[in-house]
């Protein structure tokens, strides 16, 4: 198994639409079989359409608001000793994270398609909030899936969907998360695929879902990669990009520009959630050892048990909480380009107190579990490594579940 | 595979001018022995039996199905209990066809080669694996049909003209058309009219296949499309199942007098 130079990533799978021919593909019912080749072709012809890239630059530009900054977290950097860390901002998107590339493609990739409905799922709110925002913006109606358990959770981002007017519909089944959000939201599109688009929420699902999504999120990397030349006149020696991997689309977005490199000039690292301290449960199915599996439209490791029955995650990171990943993340550690660990929630949680104690910043739950990795590895390292995270949500979101964890927001 | 079991079942009930009727279970909804029971008593009324192997996250079934599917994983149902109900079905019926129903992680976790083995051993007839559409299921298709299983292929009413010559091509001795965009056990939304002219665009492609036609019959609907090879109801079967439990009533009987209405509708 082995990485090409010079093709995007998202590109390298094979006609069946597998990397590294075991991970990805399109396990999907017939009735999904026609709209999602029409999805495909369609795509594949506006991403060589300069006239949609325009459009495209256009809205990231001025409706996303790009570039997002990247700074250097003296502070933090000052108190860990060791390696510089800095982070990537993204939360200063539009909406406050990295979901809105996704979303705002997708919602253009509807108008494009001539349909007027559009639906997606939620795990901790955001990919429903910024479709339902991308909605708004270009007059489509939306349905967001979500698990009823996220919703208590994560209740300011429902209110932000509500307000955008789009339809939460709660889904009971199941753990009632992530998981069970998308099963649903693939269950209402084979039922309306004829005047519906759906977006998939991150870059899983089948192989044309996780393309869009890697297509959209790479801008991250793209713009890192000249702030990186701008700040330190050519590219650093050794550079680790830390970024937490639910299903991975914030994590393919942050490192793309980047995977071509070298492992030991730039390092990528992965970080899952490894759920409570003390609980058996997690969602972390590249770090922990999980099986490949089929979940969603799409093989990729999962976790599940021996008879391919989906198990039940934990995570304190409604985003990361989800038993399967994005089949690139598989193929990045099938080839060893990427290293993939975990952090626990209390981790994460302490993550997030010291970044906030020294900084200004307030990254969610997701980006706190790669915080965390970074504030582990930091000291040991030299002083002229950098460290950056993709700090790619904001904490309003997690408000509720911080000031029970810490007493306070 | 003209000789096979189904191919047989539908000749007899061609001959009978009538369609087949196909009845759909999850196994080990709510017992394992439940399951078997309910299979013996509705094998009296219907033609061919399909077994679902239950699964968590089903993304092609609709609520009642998912309801079974959850219950039977409750009751701690596995991959060979499943095998064991149809094997023993099979034992005291040998002449009716059971057809097995899954999705794919459940294959490619227990080994495809392993589980086409197991199915002939069970002495299993047909297989329908709901997310390996064509062209991907074509080596795993092949290999059924090497054990003398059916695999059987779906067409919807979003297959392309090209698309459905092939797959009608690759087809063994039964097709199964989705009567409609929706997942199992929606309100039939498409007139049964529209679906049999979809129905027959697929039999002119070869007479000979036997297609059935699937999703939102019920006891209502079924008469209204009884000019196809075959019919499969299996949501309204599983409702009757969640029913008859929340009524504490007898789940055996419940059920097959659902059947039994089925069949005299057709008949």
């Amino acid at each position: 198994m082995k990485l090409k130079k010079n093709v995007p990533l998202i590109d390298q799978h094979d006609r069946h639409g597998f990397w590294g021919k075991k991970f990805g593909g399109s396990f999907i019912p017939e009735t999904l079989k026609k709209p999602i080749e029409d999805l495909t072709i369609k795509f594949e012809k506006l991403r060589k359409d300069k006239k949609f890239i325009k459009k495209r630059d256009f809205y990231f530009q001025n409706y996303i608001g790009s570039p997002t900054s990247f700074v250097k977290l003296e502070n933090l950097s000052g108190h860990l000793g060791g390696a510089q860390i800095w982070a990537k901002v993204v939360s200063e998107a539009n909406g406050g994270a990295h979901k809105i590339y996704n979303a705002t493609v997708h919602a253009l990739i509807c108008k494009a398609m001539g349909k007027k409905y559009i639906v997606g799922d939620t795990g901790a709110g955001y990919a429903g909030k910024m479709l339902s925002m991308a909605a708004k913006k270009f007059g489509l109606k939306c349905k967001i899936f979500m698990g009823a358990k996220d919703i208590k959770r994560q209740k300011p981002n429902c209110d932000a969907m509500r307000r955008n007017g789009a339809e939460i519909v709660p889904v009971y089944s199941g753990s009632q998360t992530l998981v069970d959000a998308v099963s649903e939201c693939m269950r209402y599109w084979v039922s309306n695929c004829d005047n519906t688009h759906m977006c998939v929420g991150s870059t899983v699902g089948p192989n044309i879902f996780v393309k869009i999504c890697g297509w959209s999120t790479a801008q991250i990397s793209r713009e890192l990669k000249i702030q990186l030349i701008k700040k330190f006149k050519k590219m650093p020696k050794k550079i680790k990009l830390i970024n937490c991997v639910g299903g991975g689309s914030s994590a393919y977005g942050f490192w793309s520009e980047f995977i071509d490199y070298s492992k030991k000039q730039i390092e990528l690292i992965g970080v899952e959630a490894g759920g409570p301290k003390n609980s058996k449960l997690h969602a972390a199915p590249l770090s922990r050892d999980a099986k490949i599996g089929v979940l969603h439209g799409a093989a990729s490791y999962v976790c599940q048990n021996n008879e391919g029955q989906i198990h039940e995650t934990e995570s304190i990171s409604a985003g990361l909480d989800y038993p399967g990943v994005s089949p690139i993340h598989c193929f990045l550690k099938d080839t060893k380009r990427a290293r993939y660990t975990f952090a626990t929630d209390e981790e994460a949680l302490s993550a997030y107190k010291l970044v906030t104690k020294f900084e200004k910043l307030n990254p969610s739950l997701e980006p706190s579990h790669a915080f965390a990795e970074a504030i582990k590895i930091a000291p040991k390292l030299s002083k002229d490594t950098i460290c950056i995270v993709n700090s790619c949500g904001d904490a309003k979101k997690d408000r509720d579940i911080l000031k029970q964890r810490l007493g306070k927001y | 595979m003209n000789n096979s079991l189904i191919h047989q079942t539908f000749k007899i009930t061609k001959s009978e001018n009538r369609p087949a009727l196909l009845t759909y279970i999850v196994a080990g909804d709510n017992t394992k022995k439940k399951s078997l029971e309910i299979l013996k008593s509705i094998s009296k009324y219907a033609d061919i039996c399909e077994l679902g192997f239950p699964h968590n996250t089903p993304i092609a079934d609709g609520g009642q199905i998912q309801t079974s599917a959850y219950r039977a994983i409750k009751n701690g149902i596995k991959i060979n209990d499943v095998f064991s109900i149809a094997g023993q079905f099979k034992k005291l019926n040998k002449n009716k066809p059971i057809i097995l129903m899954g999705y794919y992680n459940m294959i490619y976790q227990y080994d495809e080669n392993k589980f086409i083995k197991r199915c002939q051993k069970s002495q299993v007839d047909g297989l329908i694996v709901v997310d390996l559409p064509f062209p991907e299921n074509k080596n795993f298709a092949e290999k059924c049909k090497k054990k003398n299983i059916n695999f059987i292929q779906l067409i919807s009413p979003t297959t392309s003209r090209t698309r459905l010559k092939q797959i009608v091509k690759n087809s063994h001795d039964m097709i199964y058309y989705i009567s409609m965009l929706s997942t199992t056990g929606g309100k039939l939304k498409v007139s049964p009219k529209k679906i049999l002219e979809e129905y027959s665009k697929i039999k002119k492609q070869n007479l000979s296949k036997n297609v059935v036609i699937g999703f939102g019959i019920t006891e209502k609907t079924i008469k209204s499309l009884k000019k196809a090879d075959g019919l499969v109801v299996g949501s309204a079967i599983c409702k009757e199942i969640t029913n008859s439990i929340k009524k504490r009533q007898n789940i055996v009987t419940n059920v097959t007098n659902v059947v039994k209405k089925l069949i005299k509708e057709i008949k």
